[in-house]
């Protein structure tokens, strides 16, 4: 589904990604750990086509096109989805008018027909259950006011009507307490099928008890250090991240 | 150029202003005598820094003589926001129109008619306050709309009066306005604990490319404890010419909630003032422009904070395009009584094209030691990771700027209370910047 392979990328003309090559399959969950710095939030981004990076080297594939060539809406369109770190407040917005929008612009790229607003209603309580949020939520503007919890549960009400095949959820868990990680984990999870994929970028073991992976990789410096299964998050965070950076640093 | 004016002058007295009253006349006379001394501001005037109103003074606009009228209801119907049942008074070219006007449903304890009549069912008001509020002294413009003194609209609600519906002043200009100069003169007179929403429209219909200059004053005077909501819609078309003032006394514990939005006109400029005069009073002057091809739009809001307490809100915000060029000269002033004045001010211009400029100056001027005042200006392109957003929602690049273009004005029109203004105003925006 996705090949990365010896991708490289700066911001400002520094370069946060030093060659990173990692390959995701339907159905699999990775995650992406690292320290601060380490440039985990940035290959997030990069595999979104935030336009603040500007890639230097390597390739990534999804779905046997190429992702770096593709412009950001291009890339949501063809089902690659990024759950932001800080989601963005749109004053003026209603996250109604917003959601549908970008449905419907999905459907198209599609080539299925726009959804009407009676239907859209229903699609909304629907999703609206699976992350159990107030119905109120939709007449207010996109993320304006919003506290930490709700900002981070309606990225994933947007994934969840979105329906990427690949999701990226970059830090999802930062600023949660634990009921709203339970919320944002279980709604993860209930979007989980056999063709999607997940790439859970975090800091902390934490949200990997709720959302399991099947692999783990550990990002310092810009580069892959290690990679393992679930168990290695595990060994993070019983050890930190140093010794491992050691090694990579040598 | 103000010898037309003053040409203009002599006719009207001559004509029109023989059945006015006395203190009519006089008042003309100080306005036509105050206006030949100031005559039109340049630059050098602080107050005209950035707008220059040479292409204004330099054409020559004459006093309207012919009151007919070719303007319809349906004609008009773009205008009155679906509303059947609000108070209405039109006046088409600067003149009153009874026919196209509807007041026959005020409730007890409010009056609105126009100017002419006023003079004779309500004198003493009329003597009170007209001339009183808006001063001569360093405004030309007003000077001139002071000389020109004939029509306009009055406003009156008495204690305790709530008046439920909108009273809606409709100023229309259609073909008969060519070249013309047009001055409504209108009070607003709310009485303790009385409560109104004033709209003040000027529009265009049916004018093609033609010139007029409308120059309007409105005085208002808000007693003890009263609420005066005051929706300003300026639209006239693309040639016109465009200078209105608001000006305001406020008495102890009332509120004004003002709201400009001006769209029309190839230059234009609102002054919006009001004089914060007894403790507990509250203003707040809120605004929207949206300028394209070679418009200036200009607006100057000043606030006086004169007694303690008393709390001031002002955001004014623009989307300038083309070669537009918005003004917003934003004063507060806290006198040194009128100490715990809470006052916030702002200013966010949106410029959609390299060639649109603003030139925005948020003043305050404190002479108290005891307040909380803040002011602050913001001009910018749209945001860059606001667009990265909805792009990565599927949206494409066009309609994520429209919709950002349409949800920075929105956030202002969210302001106005009165919803069928509010939704036509959102909907006129959405349509202007966004093709959903």
């Amino acid at each position: 589904m996705l090949e990365i392979e010896g991708l490289r990328a700066t911001v400002s003309d520094k370069e946060i990604l030093k060659g990173i090559t990692l390959t995701v399959k339907p159905g699999e969950i990775h995650a992406v750990m690292g320290p601060n710095g380490s440039g985990k939030s940035t290959l997030a981004q990069v595999l979104a086509g935030h336009p603040a990076y500007t890639v230097t080297g390597g390739t990534a594939t999804y779905d046997g096109q190429d992702l770096l060539a593709m412009d950001a809406e291009v890339r949501a369109q063809a089902g690659v989805f990024l759950a932001f770190q800080y989601p963005v407040e749109i004053p003026g917005v209603s996250n109604a008018y917003f959601l549908r929008a970008a449905y419907n612009e999905i459907r198209k790229a599609r080539g299925e027909e726009e959804i009407d607003p009676m239907s859209f209603a229903d699609l909304m309580d629907e999703k609206m259950k699976l992350v159990e949020m107030d119905g109120a939520m939709l007449t207010r503007s996109v993320n304006t006011g919003f506290s930490g919890g709700e900002k981070k549960r309606n990225e994933i009400l947007q994934m969840a009507v979105l329906e990427p095949r690949l999701a990226i959820l970059d830090e999802t868990d930062s600023g949660l307490d634990i009921d709203a990680l339970r919320i944002v984990a279980n709604g993860v999870n209930s979007l989980k099928r056999a063709n999607n994929a997940t790439i859970v970028v975090t800091h902390y073991q934490r949200l990997l008890n709720y959302i399991v992976p099947d692999y783990v990789h550990v990002l310092a410096n810009g580069r892959i250090v290690r990679s393992g299964g679930k168990e290695l998050a595990l060994e993070l965070e019983a050890k930190g991240y140093d010794w491992l950076l050691e090694p990579a640093l040598a | 150029m103000i010898d037309s004016y003053l040409r203009g002058f002599e006719t009207f007295s001559r004509n029109g202003a023989a059945s006015a009253p006395q203190w009519a006349r006089s008042l003309r006379l100080s306005g036509i005598t105050r206006f030949e001394q100031l005559g039109f501001p340049d630059k050098r005037n602080e107050d005209w820094h950035f707008t220059s109103v040479a292409p204004l003074a330099e054409r020559e606009f004459l006093p309207l003589t012919t009151g007919a009228t070719r303007v319809t209801a349906a004609q008009l119907s773009p205008f009155t926001f679906g509303a059947t049942d609000w108070h209405t008074l039109v006046f088409v070219n600067g003149r009153f129109d009874a026919e196209l006007s509807s007041t026959a449903s005020l409730p007890d304890g409010v009056e609105v008619m126009s100017l002419a009549r006023a003079y004779d069912e309500m004198p003493v008001l009329l003597e009170q306050h007209v001339g009183r509020i808006a001063s001569i002294d360093a405004h030309s413009f007003t000077a001139l709309n002071t000389a020109f003194i004939n029509d306009g609209a009055v406003v009156h609600v008495r204690q305790d009066v709530e008046v439920a519906r909108p009273i809606h002043l409709l100023f229309v200009s259609d073909a008969g306005a060519v070249d013309g100069v047009i001055q409504p003169r209108n009070l607003i007179v709310l009485d303790r604990f009385a409560k109104a929403t004033v709209i003040e429209s000027y529009v265009t219909v049916a004018l093609g490319a033609s010139a007029y200059f409308t120059n309007t004053v409105t005085e208002a005077t808000v007693a003890e404890g009263a609420t005066l909501t005051h929706l300003k819609l300026q639209r006239e078309s693309a040639q016109a010419y465009h200078v209105g003032t608001l000006d305001v006394r406020q008495a102890r514990d009332s509120h004004l909630v003002s709201f400009s939005f001006a769209t029309g006109a190839i230059l234009s400029r609102t002054n919006t003032y009001t004089e914060l005069r007894g403790e507990g009073c509250g203003a707040t002057l809120n605004g929207l422009y949206l300028g394209d091809d070679e418009q200036t739009i200009d607006h100057q809001t000043r606030i006086e904070h004169v007694e303690p307490n008393c709390y001031s809100r002002e955001l004014y915000k623009g989307i300038l395009d083309g070669a537009s060029h918005g003004v917003f000269n934003g004063k507060v002033y806290v006198h040194p009584e009128a100490q715990k004045t809470d006052g916030k001010q702002t200013n966010n211009t949106l410029l959609l094209s390299e060639r649109a400029k603003i030139d925005t100056k948020p003043q305050l001027e404190i002479f108290a030691d005891d307040v909380k005042c803040t002011h602050g200006a913001t001009v910018g392109r749209l945001d860059e990771t606001s667009l990265f957003y909805m792009k990565s929602r599927g949206i494409n690049a066009r309609t994520a700027r429209e919709l950002l273009t349409y949800a920075f004005a929105a956030d202002v029109l969210e302001t106005i209370e009165l919803a069928e203004v509010r939704e036509a105003l959102e909907a006129a925006t959405l349509r202007r910047y966004a093709s959903v």
